[in-house]
Formats: structure tokens, sequence, C-alpha cells
């Protein structure tokens, strides 16, 4: 299987994708979204450092950019977390939203409310 | 002790949960009026993930401490990280909306009302948060 590192790309691109060709909510090109995310992100690295300085999560050295040993900063790390995982987050968060906008477009279309 | 650290990663899921769930009474908001909307952002989302996940766990990218999780498992992965996959998103939509809930205020119109409207809304009070103005395709 590919690696982490790749998945979380594909998954990056994947999401981007979605967001601005096929559900057409271009989130990424909205000030809201980035707002949203860059609070996101933050929580993100704090409860992603519990998880990962913890080892409740452990990572395969060969799945991933840094060695496997678990540091605060470097060695392909942020806050204990593979980097790979703020691309695995903004993925997620970002098809959340884009699902959550674009579900409510189509509700809004499908009982419009003139006026 | 010992019992505590089992809870570990449930701890994480129930921080996110305290973090975010008041915002949605906080700034009023209309995520959970929208059960149906709710479920198609979440449920695709969720179901996209657990499978990359299972694959990941399979291929040994990743696994979980025994120690640090509750004992249930399903197809391998702890519970915990299932109710991540709904937790996180939901998370996510919380914020966004109350972003959006902030960024109306500050401009001192009614939340999400549409430009300019030629006629009022017949009916009941006319709804915010659907449809909100950064919304649509465009």
């Amino acid at each position: 299987m590919i690696s982490y590192t790749v998945a979380a790309g594909i998954a990056v691109v994947v999401a981007v994708v979605l967001d601005l060709f096929i559900l057409r909510t271009a989130l990424v090109r909205a000030r809201a979204w980035w707002a949203a995310y860059s609070i996101v992100v933050v929580f993100q690295l704090v409860t992603n450092g519990w998880l990962t300085g913890r080892g409740i999560v452990r990572y395969d050295a060969d799945a991933i950019i840094g060695s496997g040993r678990i540091v605060f900063l470097g060695d392909g790390r942020i806050v204990y977390a593979p980097v790979e995982d703020l691309a695995f987050g903004f993925a997620l968060v970002l098809l959340s939203c884009s699902l959550w906008v674009w579900a409510g477009a189509k509700a809004g279309a499908a009982h419009p409310r003139k006026g | 002790m010992s019992s505590w650290r089992h809870l570990s990663y449930a701890a994480m899921l129930a921080f996110v949960l305290l973090g975010t769930l008041p915002l949605h009474h906080y700034y009023r908001l209309r995520v959970f009026r929208q059960p149906l909307r709710l479920l198609a952002a979440i449920v695709p989302v969720a179901a996209l993930f657990v499978a990359w996940d299972l694959m990941a766990t399979s291929a040994g990218h990743w696994r979980f401490d025994p120690a640090q999780t509750i004992a249930g498992r399903l197809w391998g992965l702890p519970l915990e990280e299932y109710a991540f996959f709904v937790v996180v998103p939901l998370a996510g939509i919380l914020t966004f909306e109350a972003v959006q809930a902030v960024g109306s205020q500050r401009r001192h119109v009614p939340p999400t009302a549409p430009p300019a409207p030629p006629a009022p809304p017949q009916g009941p009070t006319p709804t915010t948060q659907d449809g909100s103005p950064k919304a649509g395709p465009r």
C-alpha cells in the first residue's frame, strides 16, 4: 500500500477538487472557512499532540516522512504528530464543511425561499 | 490509575465536544435543527476516512495502544476511532458556522440575510443559516 505521506497528499487533493469542481462550494476561496480552519488547526495540534505524544496512536517509520521517533518538533513531526496528520485533518475538515455547505445549498434549491 | 489510562483516547474526544458543542447555543447556530443535512455531511466523510483507516491499520501504518483505549474493537479499530470521525467533522462544522455567525454579527446584518431581498418572505420568521452567504456555488 502507498505510504501515509502519499495517502495524505492525495486526500488533500481530493478534498480541494471536490470543494472547487465537484460540489462547487469553493470554501478554499472563502475567508470564513480559512478563519474556521485556523482555529481548528490549533486545536488539532493540541488534541493530536495528546494522541501521538502519549503514544495512543503510534506510527510505522516506513509509512511517514519522519523516522518514527516521538519528538515534540522535528524529524517530520509537529507537536509529536507526524506532519502527515495535518494534511489528514485538513482534508477531513474541508470535506465535512464542503459537504455541509453543499447539502445546505441543495436543500435551499429544493425548497426555494424566494425572497 | 490504569482504568483512567484506558480513557486517554476517549478523553480527547470529550475535550473536543466540550470545546465545540457550546458554540451551538452561544451563537444560536441551527446545525442540529438540520439533522439530515448534518448526516449528509458527516456520513460520507466518516465512511471514506474509516475505509482509509482500516486499510492503513491493516497495512501497519499506525496502531493503537490497547492500554489507552477502551476494550471494544470493531474490525480491529478502537471504538474511539469511529467516534473520532463523527466528532471531528461535527466540531469542524460547528466552528465554521460559528465563524460565519460572528462575521454576520460584525456586519450588523441578521445572520445570512440574503442581499437586498425584493419582497419579505411569507409565513413564519425568516430562517437564517441555511444557504449562508458564501455557501452557494458561484
